[in-house]
């Protein structure tokens, strides 16, 4: 049994702040594509088209029939734990600094034996579950849970370093004018984040639920207008060293398209907030962050992004907003790259239409904000990377890996959504 | 001595005055508000091009972005369809002689502070001429509320039923523009409407009738309780935009020392 | 088993002899061109013979990068008919044997240089992890980067829960190779070990403490190959080679490692030998960790699949024991010189055979199993090797 994680003291004021080192990074380009997967949740082995043979490590050829006919395909997670060793040694400096650390070899049900980190509560010899998931390098591992959750299973040290539980962190919701803000916001408590810093732009301006809001427990609020690059730096200033897990809740969103449209004004605001909105973030938020990877029990740990799924295909009736949400997810993709070193995962959280004013003549079905908050604090505790909440968005996500030409013109001639 | 030099010593001396009716482009400070599916007026915006570092060694200046009708600023008579007709009627146009003018200040704030709603009738600009005289001509006439002493959300005051400030019924602005013949009306409020003018007969009346007679309006001035009822000098020169249709500036007051 | 023995043809006429070791060093600023060369340099003096004379290059190395042998011919100064480039590690000493020897054999060459080394910065055995294997890379080094510490502790708790061997036992194994060291003087291990000492030590990966570990070092093994008349023209003593086995990657199916090549091929390489097992004078294993040590004494054929914790029990492991195992120390007294650590048996039997022992000699040593063990690609060793040889007098 793991014994609950305490909160974390407040830091040493005179103590160098721990630099984020890493596991090791370097992958074959087979490998990647088992991160791909990991970063979405999915234990996917290669299993060979011509002779069935489940392989591991990933590799180009079949060793069974050397097809190259290779395809990552789901496995199930259950296996047995053949032997167990707990390192008290290592050549790579991150793992030195977290030693004793546990690995072990493990048989799966349906497939080979593979190297894992494993739980401290996984015995050997008995039953385990397997997952998948990208650790503080970015690239994807396997990690043996036992075969029944048991008590304070997510505060162990070892998986801690692949999660990113907002138990005892610090999180800023950007905007909580909206429902999708103030749902994160409860969401967060919920999920026993110490304190959630509340981002109000235009503070002059009251918003509805306002008074619930403020007066929750271990909030504060936070003047934040991403459209303003002094208020994003003003908040850096005075709470950049404190986020652990930043939710970016800002979106504007407005039906649209280029020509029906008269002017760039609205774009011009929606870029403002979807696209220079999270760029200012990042560059007054994200150094601070990229510097706390590794700044014990409460490091910072995660950089959430709430993107329509439009982001991957152009929904025409809201075509402006969908390419400044397009613009966003390349400017994720920048940062993820800027954050891999650091620890700090970038998330991705794709939704479809959210249940709001600019859905109402949409019918169903569409996300609850609220409910829309608890999967991202659930993709946070899972350590996930990339999420589609809801059937909308899992729907144009399966389209688009399927073909994104085929959903463009889904999108634009058959009105698959309008 | 000519008139202008006897005003040139009185500046420098201070025997003449100047108060600034200006508040600080900040982004920060409230904007108008209207329904999303509307067009939105812009809050001033900065960002840094460079500030003595390796984007400019020696130099710090900046970007900046707003509205025609961001901060304390000048409404030209083209900014509302009554007015977009008239000759000479966006800030780039109009006859500069316009931007210093005399003012009579109309002291109606405790009327306010006990009304967040508080009209201005006709009546109540009569019972202030009896006071102090009538209202010259080409004058400006500026509405003292106190309502700049508010800040953050009570300056918009806004609730579920939309904003609540203070402002002026058709009847007070025909008898300004008509009987008085003003050159504008200046508020401390964020439009020269009160917050509730969309339901009055005609709607947004102050913006209707004014510009629709080619008069212009300052709002969201301050310092007004700095200014005597009569006898201050505005001098409120808006940027010169093409066909602009206002601009923040800054509004300062001539006040002789008495 | 396998029939092939019938098929292959003997190493009559071919020896090996001419055994150096450059002594070791726990750190080095040197290249591992730089151990390398000296290897070559003692076999040139101890043999009498010159560049234009060896016309077979072999060499076994992780710390040449970015060169190869090729490289090595230029810096050198050879100019080989024939050349080889063996990165077997474990295995690379009695696989770089037997290639040579058909070279030999077959006339492609007259002398073949056989030559093995490493050198070891402070921060070369963990580059040398990094980037070791691709399988290693995506699949084991990402794991706690224990090296083959975490790897081994796997397979050596699978092997103890499997067949009941102890930490007892891989003591004794130990404890008897540090016997052996003390009076080998190229060993960087000079103090002895008690059974105790070895209970007591600090953990590493369990079952793994520090004296199962093998210390990462600089240094450089070599041999030559020749014809038997070659030898005995310049009066070198030299050694026979009665049968040699090499397989890779055996047992694929086995989800964990408890067995190795050898366990394929051994009928084939006594056989071959025309020997037995039990006619056997000392044995030179793979001795990474002792749990590797015990998988040859079975999968050799020294004892039943299972057993060699009761074969260590009832042996004497020293060199003046009923078991001789690992005459100079092994790599776990020793220290392990990269690559050289595949040749360290074979040169240590050479010698042995040759009655040139640097340490104890075994008395009558006339007849020897070396076992080389190597790679561990992903998470288990892939190459596996054997060879009997025999002193110059007996008769194959």
């Amino acid at each position: 049994m793991v014994d609950a994680l305490p909160p974390p003291r407040k830091k040493h004021p005179t103590r160098r702040t721990r630099v984020p080192t890493l596991p090791p990074m370097a992958r074959s380009r087979a490998a990647l594509f088992f991160t791909a997967y990991a970063a979405r949740g999915e234990l996917r082995l290669q299993h060979c088209e011509e002779c069935g043979t489940v392989a591991y490590p990933p590799r180009d050829i079949c060793g069974n029939c050397w097809s190259s006919a290779l395809h990552w395909k789901p496995v199930a997670p259950d296996g047995v734990l053949l032997a167990e060793t707990t390192l008290h040694t290592s050549t790579n400096i991150y793992f030195r600094e977290r030693l004793p650390w546990r690995i072990g070899a493990v048989k799966l049900k349906n497939g080979p034996v593979v190297v894992a980190h494993i739980h401290s509560d996984a015995e050997e010899g008995a039953g385990v579950r397997i997952f998948a998931r990208t650790d503080k390098s970015g690239q994807g591992v396997l990690f043996a849970l036992p075969a029944e959750d048991t008590e304070n299973m997510a505060d162990d040290k070892a998986l801690r370093e692949l999660t990113c539980d907002p138990k005892h962190r610090r999180v800023l919701i950007t905007d909580v004018r909206t429902r999708l803000g103030q749902s994160m916001a409860r969401a967060a408590l919920d999920a026993g984040a110490a304190k959630v810093f509340l981002g109000v732009a235009e503070t002059w301006k009251p918003f509805q639920d306002q008074e619930a809001l403020y007066a929750l427990a271990n909030t504060e609020i936070a003047p934040l207008d991403l459209a303003d690059g002094a208020s994003v730096a003003e908040l850096a200033s005075s709470i950049g060293g404190k986020v652990d897990i930043l939710i970016n809740t800002a979106q504007h969103i407005r039906p649209g398209s280029a020509m029906s449209r008269r002017d760039v004004v609205t774009a011009k605001e929606e870029m403002e907030v979807n696209f220079f909105g999270p760029l200012r973030l990042l560059q007054a938020l994200g150094p601070a962050m990229r510097a706390r990877g590794a700044d014990g029990a409460n490091s910072a740990v995660a950089w959430v992004n709430c993107l329509s799924v439009f982001a991957l295909s152009n929904r025409p009736s809201f075509g402006l907003t969908s390419a400044s949400q397009a613009a966003a997810l390349s400017l994720s993709q920048n940062a993820r790259s800027e954050f891999a070193g650091s620890g700090v995962k970038v998330i991705n959280a794709f939704h479809g239409p959210l249940d709001d004013e600019w859905s109402q003549q949409l019918p169903p079905p569409k996300v609850a904000p609220e409910r829309f908050a608890t999967d991202v604090m659930r993709a946070l505790r899972k350590g996930l990377e990339e999420v589609y909440f809801g059937e909308i968005a899992q729907d144009i996500h399966e389209r688009w890996r399927e073909d994104p030409a085929v959903l463009e013109r889904e999108l634009t001639l058959t009105n698959l959504m309008d | 001595m000519t008139l202008l030099q006897k005003l040139g010593d009185a500046v420098i001396s201070k025997a003449v005055k100047t108060i600034d009716l200006t508040h600080t482009l900040d982004p920060d400070f409230p904007v108008l508000v209207l329904p999303p599916e509307f067009g939105q007026c812009q809050p001033f915006r900065i960002e840094e091009v460079s500030r003595y570092d390796e984007r400019g060694p020696a130099w710090y200046w900046r970007n900046f972005s707003c509205n025609e009708h961001t901060g304390t600023h000048f409404d030209a008579p083209v900014h509302w369809v009554t007015g977009k007709d008239l000759p000479n009627s966006s800030v780039d146009t109009i006859d500069p002689n316009g931007f210093i003018r005399p003012a009579c200040v109309l002291d109606f704030s405790k009327e306010v502070a006990a009304d967040d709603d508080f009209v201005l009738t006709e009546d109540h600009i009569k019972a202030w001429e009896k006071e102090h005289g009538d209202i010259p001509g080409g004058h400006w006439v500026l509405f003292r509320s106190d309502w700049s002493k508010r800040s953050g959300a009570d300056y918009l005051n806004l609730r579920d039923d939309g904003a609540h400030s203070p402002g002026p019924d058709a009847g007070a602005i025909r008898y300004l523009v008509e009987t008085r013949d003003v050159i504008g009306f200046g508020v401390e409020t964020i439009g020269t409407d009160a917050g509730q003018g969309g339901h009055f007969d005609p709607p947004y009346p102050a913006h209707t009738l004014l510009h629709g007679a080619g008069r212009y309006g300052l709002q969201c001035l301050r310092n007004l309780d700095q200014l005597p009822p009569k006898g201050a000098v505005i001098v409120s020169a808006p940027l010169k935009i093409k066909a602009g249709s206002g601009s923040p500036l800054r509004v300062l007051a001539l006040v002789e020392d008495q | 088993m396998s029939a092939g023995h019938n098929n292959r043809h003997s190493y009559d006429g071919v020896v090996a002899a001419a055994p150096v070791t450059v002594p070791y060093e726990r750190f080095s600023r040197e290249s591992a061109h730089w151990w390398i060369g000296h290897a070559l340099r003692e076999l040139g003096k101890g043999a009498g013979v010159t560049a234009k004379e060896i016309d077979g290059l072999s060499v076994s190395s992780f710390s040449l990068f970015p060169d190869t042998a090729v490289g090595l011919t230029q810096h050198f100064g050879l100019s080989p008919r024939w050349l080889d480039h063996v990165p077997m590690g474990g295995a690379s000493g009695v696989v770089a044997l037997r290639r040579a020897a058909r070279a030999v054999q077959a006339g492609d060459a007259e002398i073949v240089a056989c030559l093995a080394g490493d050198t070891n910065h402070v921060n070369s055995f963990r580059n040398m992890l990094t980037s070791f294997s691709r399988f290693s890379q995506d699949a084991a080094y990402p794991y706690g980067s224990g090296g083959p510490n975490g790897s081994f502790a796997l397979l050596t708790r699978a092997y103890m829960n499997t067949y009941g061997a102890t930490r007892g036992d891989f003591g004794r194994l130990c404890v008897a190779q540090r016997e052996n060291a003390l009076t080998f003087p190229h060993a960087l291990m000079k103090k002895p070990l008690s059974l105790d000492q070895y209970m007591d030590a600090r953990a590493i990966a369990e079952p793994i403490h520090l004296f199962d570990c093998v210390m990462p070092c600089a240094g450089a093994e070599g041999f030559l190959v020749m014809r038997e008349s070659a030898a005995q023209a310049q009066n070198l003593p030299y050694v026979r080679i009665l049968s040699t086995i090499e397989r890779h990657n055996a047992f694929p199916d086995d989800p964990i490692q408890l067995r190795g090549g050898w366990a394929m091929d051994k009928d084939e390489l006594w056989a071959m030998a025309g020997v037995a097992p039990d006619t056997i004078d000392f044995l030179q294993t793979y001795d990474d960790y002792p749990v590797i040590s015990m998988m040859q004494i079975e999968d050799l054929g020294f004892c039943a699949k299972g057993e060699a914790k009761d074969f260590v029990r009832s042996h004497d492991l020293t060199n003046g024991g009923s078991f001789p195992h690992n005459t100079s120390g092994g790599q776990l007294s020793v220290g392990q010189a990269g690559a050289a650590g595949g040749y360290l048996g074979l040169v240590e039997a050479i010698r042995q055979l040759t009655g040139e022992a640097l340490g104890k000699q075994v008395k009558h040593a006339k007849l020897a199993a070396i076992s080389g063990f190597g790679m561990i690609n992903y998470d288990r060793g892939v190459c596996t090797a054997a060879a009997i040889l025999a002193s110059g007098g007996v008769d194959g």
